[in-house]
């Protein structure tokens, strides 16, 4: 720590002070505002458009959208999708990993060739979107939301090296005091690696939580409609806030277009900001650890 | 005790090795002994079969005139057809001129700013100060795409947009935004940014946490400045993982962004000329033309063309950074 730090080194400081809280008002400004937008009437922000703070503070958006169905569904649909996809990830990718960190299994960099080929070469939108409406029969129900995105060769790879970098003399003491490959996995591995696995968990969780392009191309039962692609489609059809509106009878009733597709944008990311401090702490974990290691 | 339990483990895998078996018996063999292991990895190597190999199967589709009442193995194969057609219309150049560009633009400026603000970051002091600015400027990468784009349109809106609230302060008119294709890379530049630099500058910080604080400290004792030591010091020490992150993607360079594009442009045709990409494009003609074959056709072009450059580009960075290959 220099004690005595010359003039050009602490407007440089100063500088940098400045560029670094600019740019995170530059991140924070677009959530902002879309909350202090969602929190106006209608008719202020027709007239003065966006805005910081919210001029004629009022709830009518959020009060329409909580009575009508269609949010409840969605928030349904997309935590079902969630909880039960990044189980099902979590469980399988940890197993394949697993099996390819043991250097005892001849095969093991056979298959690991088998799944990183993958994340060389695919056969294409067209294919997968035949082979999931076409020959497995997908198309609008809640499995093709997980199924076809449920496991990641890149997250597989990770909890690999992750496994791989855990000493064998302990896997190797428990087997000559007879112990078979389940009983390591399960009593000695696994519960050292939860917080790893857990990283990977959330890494899925994530992807589930923000998944929309599946529910867009395999899906058209409104009642299916996972929450980002909800949003998607009211940024562009009025079908939903006429829906929402519908049995409003107020004199001078203006159907709350924008304020609605913004309440409701809010009420999506309502979890992940909640949920951030947590989450930020073990994605930049995660993303450390696997950084080091390539 | 434990003495002849290794004796006696070691004698059994001197006897098994020495036993002669027939390429197929021992691969059998080597199944029923890590049996419980191969099992675990079963329902994954399955998954991959039917979602990931499965429908390379399906690249024959743009070699043929597909009809989806014929399916796969009815519709007539017409060789390259598809792909003459494809070039001859004269719309390839605008799409991959558009993924190419944009992506450029994209690993450049994300790179430049992420590592601005790792080095930024680690040279102001303030533990709350650092905590809570980086909570802020990693929170973007969270959000999907859809709801990214109704942010943008509370920015870009003619009508009582921020940009536009902001022009009209100084008298200057509304600018149609949604309408005027030119200003849309920078746009989308400036989203990427938003959206990535604050979450890519992590693995920079790391980076940086790891160079040695004497050589900082001995440059101090030379009287070098702060600048200098950025100049000198940290961002040679980073040099080594931005080419490699960048070499990295590079390799996925003809793969637009279609999460971001799609999301903010949608079906805007006015906005195409400057960020229609392959993948939209590829989509576009999927679900709107049903032209199975043309879009399979594209597609198979942008798997093959990414192929080849994802083996050069890995050779290549495994010869910068060998640690770091992924096996």
């Amino acid at each position: 720590m220099s004690i005595n730090e010359s003039l050009s080194d602490r407007i440089l400081k100063g500088f940098f002070y400045a560029a670094i809280l600019l740019f995170s008002i530059y991140c924070l400004i677009p959530f902002w505002s879309v909350v202090a937008s969602s929190l106006t009437s209608e008719a202020s922000l027709v007239k003065n458009g966006y805005m910081i703070w919210p001029i004629d503070f009022s709830l009518d958006a959020y009060k329409l959208i909580f009575r009508d169905s269609t949010i409840y569904k969605s928030y349904g649909v997309t935590t079902f999708v969630t909880v039960v996809g990044t189980a099902l990830s979590m469980i399988f990718t940890s197993a394949m990993s697993y099996t390819l960190s043991v250097k005892s299994v001849k095969y093991r960099n056979h298959m690991a060739f088998y799944i990183y080929f993958t994340m060389l070469f695919q056969g294409g939108l067209v294919a997968s979107y035949l082979l999931i409406s076409k020959y497995l029969d997908m198309k609008d129900t809640i499995w093709v939301l997980i199924v076809p995105g449920m496991l990641s060769a890149w997250n597989m790879f990770l909890l690999r090296n992750f496994f791989a970098s855990i000493d064998e003399s302990i896997a190797e003491s428990a087997k000559i005091d007879g112990a078979n490959d389940a009983y390591i996995l399960f009593k000695i591995i696994l519960p050292i690696s939860l917080p790893a696995i857990a990283t990977i968990g959330l890494f899925y969780a994530l992807g589930y939580w923000n998944k929309w392009f599946d529910a867009m191309l395999y899906i058209n039962n409104k009642d299916l409609f996972p929450l980002q692609y909800l949003i998607q489609r009211i940024m562009n059809n009025l079908d939903y806030i006429n829906q929402v509106s519908a049995d409003v009878t107020l004199p001078n009733f203006i159907p709350p277009a924008m304020t609605v597709r913004l309440a409701t944008t809010v009420v999506t990311i309502g979890p992940i900001v909640f949920l951030y401090p947590f989450l930020q702490k073990y994605f930049v974990k995660g993303l450390m650890v696997g950084a080091v290691k390539g | 005790m434990s003495n002849t339990t290794v004796q006696q483990v070691a004698i059994k895998s001197e006897v098994e090795s020495r036993k002669k078996r027939g390429p197929f018996a021992s691969f059998i063999y080597e199944i029923v002994k890590n049996k419980f292991l191969y099992l675990l990895a079963l329902p994954g190597m399955l998954w991959f079969f039917v979602f990931a190999y499965l429908p390379m199967v399906g690249i024959i589709i743009a070699f043929q005139d597909f009809k989806a009442m014929k399916g796969i193995f009815g519709s007539e194969f017409v060789g390259l057809r598809n792909f003459q057609f494809f070039f001859r219309s004269g719309d390839w150049i605008q799409i991959v001129t558009n993924t190419l560009f944009l992506n450029t633009l994209f690993i450049i400026f994300n790179t430049a700013a992420a590592v601005f603000i790792a080095v930024m970051v680690t040279e102001v002091s303030g533990k709350w100060f650092k905590k809570v600015t980086q909570s802020v400027m990693i929170f973007p990468h969270f959000l999907s795409w859809t709801v990214v784009a109704m942010f943008v349109m509370a920015f870009v809106a003619t009508d009582g947009g921020f940009i536009n609230q902001f022009l009209s302060l100084f008298g200057i008119e509304s600018i149609q935004f949604l309408a005027s294709p030119q200003y849309w890379p920078f746009i989308l530049v400036l989203l990427k940014i938003w959206h990535g630099a604050g979450f890519g500058s992590i693995v920079y910080m790391a980076t940086i946490s790891g160079i040695n604080p004497e050589i900082y400290e001995s440059a101090s004792i030379d009287g070098a400045s702060r600048l200098q030591k950025i100049r000198f010091i940290t961002l040679p020490l980073l040099k080594p993982t931005v080419i490699l992150l960048t070499i990295l993607a590079v390799g996925g360079i003809f793969n637009g962004d279609f999460g971001m594009i799609y999301a903010i442009v949608g079906r805007n045709p006015l906005l195409y000329p400057t960020t229609d990409v392959i993948d939209t494009y590829l989509f576009r003609s999927m679900m709107d033309l049903g032209d199975m074959s043309m879009s399979a056709a594209i597609g198979f072009l942008q798997s093959l063309v990414g192929f080849i450059l994802v083996l050069t580009v890995n050779s290549i960075a495994k010869k910068v950074a060998p640690e770091s290959a992924i096996f």
